[in-house]
């Protein structure tokens, strides 16, 4: 291995951003920019597909997405019951498909099953209805404690739950990606689809979160 | 097959960090890599369950001690050399080359 990583890791963007205003590039910044330049010489990838891949990334597919098929399902009973038989179809109904998106399974929450997804070993994540997954969903200590200690993983996310509540954790794999659907919260009967999907959390659909009817934003 | 990479019920990793309002990327090379092994797939070389095979050769002591899109540099290097499409020493010939450069350069402005 002849890597020369530089170690960051903490979340702040970087001052020093690497490859603007001529700071040096130096670790992963610089052998990506290496790699880049040799495949695009090469031609075996497409500067512009890479420009349009991160911008659907970056700012198209998102939580947003799977917000809006809960707020359906909570809406829609004959939806609900088709998401839950067979979400992908049900997911398409939307537009929601793709890549790592191929196979997904919605688990329902009730007032005594608590669903949460993890990846343990790597980073399975249902792309079309969340995006790309958050950096703790791929760290060590979410991946190695939600299947051993998912009550104390959910208590640092600010989640008590009842012991009364049965916890079901899903271990997402290539071909199994889990979005949780959360209970709708109490109070919220007035209102929209529209309005509903506004105050589901992303967390709530890995199943780190719960969603709160009083703290809607 | 368990290796660094199977972390499910291993203890020691401490608390879940989450990030409030996390952006997609931290770094401009994120994106770029995340492209880069999105676009490289397209080549129809290699399917999923290699590019996590391949992220996984990463030595253990590394893996853990590196960030997740490292892991896919790793990755992508891996599998791209595989399969002949790269050669280590070009890689290697060219991070000198970008090094040179950079450093040839003045410090601000550009």
């Amino acid at each position: 291995m002849s890597h020369d990583h530089d170690h960051h890791h903490d979340h702040d963007h970087d001052p020093d951003h690497p490859g603007e205003h001529g700071a040096p590039l130096s670790g992963p910044a610089l052998r990506v920019k290496a790699l880049e330049s040799l495949l695009v010489e090469k031609g075996l990838v497409d500067p512009v597909a890479l420009d349009q891949l991160i911008d659907r990334y970056e700012t198209k597919v998102g939580p947003r997405n799977g917000a809006r098929v809960v707020a359906r399902a909570w809406t829609d009973p004959a939806f609900k019951r088709r998401l839950l038989d067979d979400t992908s179809s049900a997911m398409a109904e939307f537009g929601y498909t793709g890549r790592q998106g191929e196979n997904m399974v919605v688990v329902e929450n009730t007032p005594t099953i608590h669903n949460m997804v993890v990846c343990t070993l790597c980073s399975c994540y249902p792309w079309p209805v969340l995006g790309l997954p958050p950096v703790w969903y791929k760290s060590a200590p979410y991946r190695s404690r939600a299947v051993i200690d998912p009550r104390g993983v959910l208590r640092e996310f600010g989640v008590e739950l009842r012991d009364d509540v049965e916890v079901r954790v899903w271990d997402s794999t290539a071909e199994l990606r889990y979005l949780v659907l959360p209970l709708r919260p109490a109070g919220t009967q007035g209102m929209s689809e529209e309005q509903l999907a506004e105050i589901v959390t992303r967390d709530s659909m890995i199943g780190t979160g719960v969603v709160n009817g009083l703290s809607a934003r | 097959m368990n290796g660094a990479h199977d972390l499910g019920g291993m203890h020691g990793f401490g608390p879940v960090d989450p990030e409030p309002d996390e952006p997609v990327f931290h770094h401009d090379w994120e994106r770029r890599v995340f492209a880069l092994n999105l676009a490289s797939g397209f080549l129809g070389q290699w399917n999923i369950d290699m590019s996590r095979y391949a992220r996984e050769q990463m030595p253990a002591a590394e893996y853990l001690a590196t960030t997740y899109y490292e892991h896919w540099l790793f990755g992508l290097e891996h599998l791209l050399v595989k399969k002949g499409l790269v050669k280590p020493e070009e890689i290697e010939a060219r991070v000198a080359e970008l090094r040179r450069q950079r450093v040839g350069r003045p410090a601000a402005g550009s």
